[in-house]
């Protein structure tokens, strides 16, 4: 898996320059063989930029954006202007300034979320798959359960009773509802995984479970982790900004589905302040579009015969 | 795997999801610290002057006394919902919990049931015929379309509609299930009425909703039409055509029947959403509203119908599986 894709030269026509340079460079800065794959893939090159972008603008988001997303000390309820790129709020606030910091929310959710829901799932999914028998009926039906309850309902009820609606409720209560899909998936890899012959093997020479897990196992399931992870941040930034926008979001929090639940509420539409209605969910629809092309890369990487795309 | 033993083992499923479901409805409410009913009942002391004993009861049943352990708590809560007994509303004193989701229930059935057979149809059709004329300009184009689509968030495209289609065209009513001039009946004005106000949220579900029908049904055919039955169909000089329907579109449309029950629990999330922008008078609502209004019998019943319904959802779509696909009664299902 590690091993980098044959330089077979690409079908589409602008790719061939590209990959040319981008395995010069993988071969003078010994970048790992799975970025080299990925970012020989087009889409998934294009989704990695984005990202980043999105990443650099969250970092950065105190020194780009121009005010304090919650000063409202300007006129409200502005169209777009050269102060106010993007109007203000009903309160008088910066809509800029609010969509530059609620890349922050809309990343750290999907990060954490997808890395607790992945591992959620890694450990119910092991374990099911690994020690079968009545644990494993146990957890698939725990699995199953998961699967076919519907998560915002679920989501609203669990947040609608928290006392204090922070920022960690919001990323717990995503992740307790999104684990099972991947769950699921690992669960069933580890089956078809257990009975390979290197594990058999392994566990002749005296290997104790955790080791086999961890060394022998694990491994075996990268992209299939990844794949995980990157649909469990997927699931968690649109619930993060389901939640918001159903005014359930940590209140503290400046996100992208805040700004939409006050655009809703505050009368933009009425004002016709199309910049603060359209920004938001613009800026969301582009983070989902960026995992999504990031995935047609992890496609590529599981499966080699997508390779050459 | 005798065909019977598959239909008790999904039946023995359903049961046990349904167990899980009201116990989970059960124990919710109990994990916050302190007694929930107790800061619930001196809350709405403090919002209106006159409390019904009859709520603080319903109160109690729902999230727990101080006095008496946690099991006769979960005897009495299982005796209640046996009954349908979830109480009294609070917001809506003096209708009862079911009162008011049974006045909720048929918006979203109608809404998510017409929307739901609506786009599984057009996605498994699209599915089939990019299948059908597959790494063609039809494929690309319908691949890269639903794809793209699916990235635009649900509630935000239902907000631009509201936004161009109701209040700068005025093409649509902004909101609500019917207008002030019709009352709910069987008579032509309500039912016009209320389609009138249907349109705009049917339209934001129907936007995404056949995405995933296309995706599953297009791969899963792509996968099929290269499956040896296939090749000796064609070897035999079947018609193409014949071959794309009968041997490639049949088989794969078999997994998207069960995953249209388990997409039911999401769509159901979409559909909170969509009734929140529309004010749409659905379950998706009321349950909003009960959650804005502390009305908390309300809210723990509305979840565990929505709930409930999903189970009973996926269970006829194990049904149906098991008499579609032979397959499936004699191998251990996963």
């Amino acid at each position: 898996m590690s091993t980098p894709a044959p330089a077979v030269p690409a079908p589409g026509a602008d790719t061939e320059g590209v990959q040319a340079a981008a395995t010069a460079v993988a071969r003078g800065t010994r970048l790992p063989g799975w970025f080299v794959i990925l970012w020989r893939n087009r889409k998934c090159r294009i989704g990695i930029l984005m990202l980043a972008a999105f990443v650099l603008v969250a970092v950065f988001a105190p020194l780009i954006a121009p005010y304090d997303p919650r000063d409202d000390a300007f006129p409200t309820s502005l169209g777009p202007t050269a102060d106010h790129w993007l109007g203000t709020t009903a309160q008088g606030e910066d809509v800029f300034s609010q969509l530059v910091v609620g890349a922050r929310t809309s990343l750290v959710v999907g990060l954490a979320a997808g890395v607790l829901s992945t591992l959620i799932g890694l450990v119910v999914g092991l374990t099911a798959g690994f020690v079968g028998g009545w644990v494993d009926e146990v957890l698939s039906f725990l699995i199953n359960l998961g699967l076919v309850v519907p998560a915002l309902p679920l989501m609203v009820t669990l947040a609608a009773y928290a006392p204090v609606r922070g920022l960690w409720l919001i990323i717990i209560v995503i992740s307790v509802t999104g684990w099972a899909y991947g769950a699921r998936i690992k669960r069933s890899q580890i089956i078809t995984l257990r009975t390979r012959d290197y594990i058999t093997a392994a566990r002749f020479a005296g290997d104790r479970t955790a080791r086999i897990i961890a060394r022998e196992i694990v491994p075996n399931m990268t992209s299939l982790i990844v794949v995980g992870f990157m649909g469990a941040a997927l699931g968690a930034i649109g619930g993060e900004a389901g939640l918001a926008f159903l005014g359930l979001g940590d209140p503290l929090t400046v996100s992208w589905g805040t700004m939409l639940n006050q655009a809703s509420l505050g009368g933009a539409m009425l004002t016709g302040q199309w910049a603060w209605l359209i920004a938001p969910g613009l800026a969301l629809s582009l983070l989902i579009t960026s995992f999504t092309l990031i995935n047609f890369g992890i496609d590529a990487l599981s499966n080699p015969h997508l390779r050459e795309d | 795997m005798a065909p019977v033993a598959y239909f008790v083992r999904r039946f023995l499923f359903f049961l046990g999801t349904l167990w899980a479901a009201v116990t989970l409805n059960f124990l919710i409410p109990r994990l916050q610290p302190g007694d929930p009913a107790e800061a619930i009942v001196s809350r709405l002391a403090g919002q209106s002057e006159s409390i019904d004993p009859a709520q603080v009861q319903a109160i109690r049943v729902m999230l727990g006394t101080p006095d008496g352990n946690l099991f006769d708590q979960y005897v009495q809560y299982l005796g209640a919902v046996l009954h349908g007994d979830f109480g009294i509303s609070y917001t809506y004193f003096p209708y009862s919990v079911t009162h008011m989701i049974g006045q909720a229930l048929p918006w979203t059935v109608i809404l998510v049931g017409v929307t739901q057979i609506i786009s599984f149809v057009v996605g498994t059709l699209l599915g089939t015929w990019a299948a059908y004329r597959r790494n063609s300009r039809v494929d690309s184009v319908i691949t890269l379309g639903s794809t793209f689509l699916g990235t635009l968030p649900f509630f935000w495209l239902a907000l631009l509609l509201v936004y161009v289609f109701a209040i700068t065209l005025r093409w649509f009513p902004e909101r609500g299930g019917y207008g002030g001039g019709s009352s709910p009946g069987w008579n032509w004005l309500f039912i016009s009425d209320a389609f009138q106000h249907s349109v705009l949220p049917a339209v934001a579900l129907l936007i995404t909703g056949p995405i995933g029908w296309i995706i599953g049904m297009r791969n899963n055919m792509v996968q099929s039409l290269g499956e040896d039955h296939t090749r000796l169909a064609v070897a035999r000089g079947l018609p193409r055509r014949r071959v794309a329907i009968t041997y490639g579109a049949r088989i794969a449309i078999l997994p998207n029947v069960t995953g249209f029950a388990i997409a039911l629990g999401g769509i159901l999330g979409g559909t909170v959403l969509v009734e929140t922008v529309f004010n749409y008078p659905g379950m998706g609502r009321l349950l909003l509203e009960s959650v804005s209004s502390r009305d908390y019998p309300l809210m723990q019943a509305i979840f565990l119908f929505t709930t409930i319904g999903v189970l009973v959802a996926n269970f006829l779509a194990d049904l149906l599986y098991g008499f579609l696909d032979p397959r499936v009664r004699k191998v251990e299902s996963v």
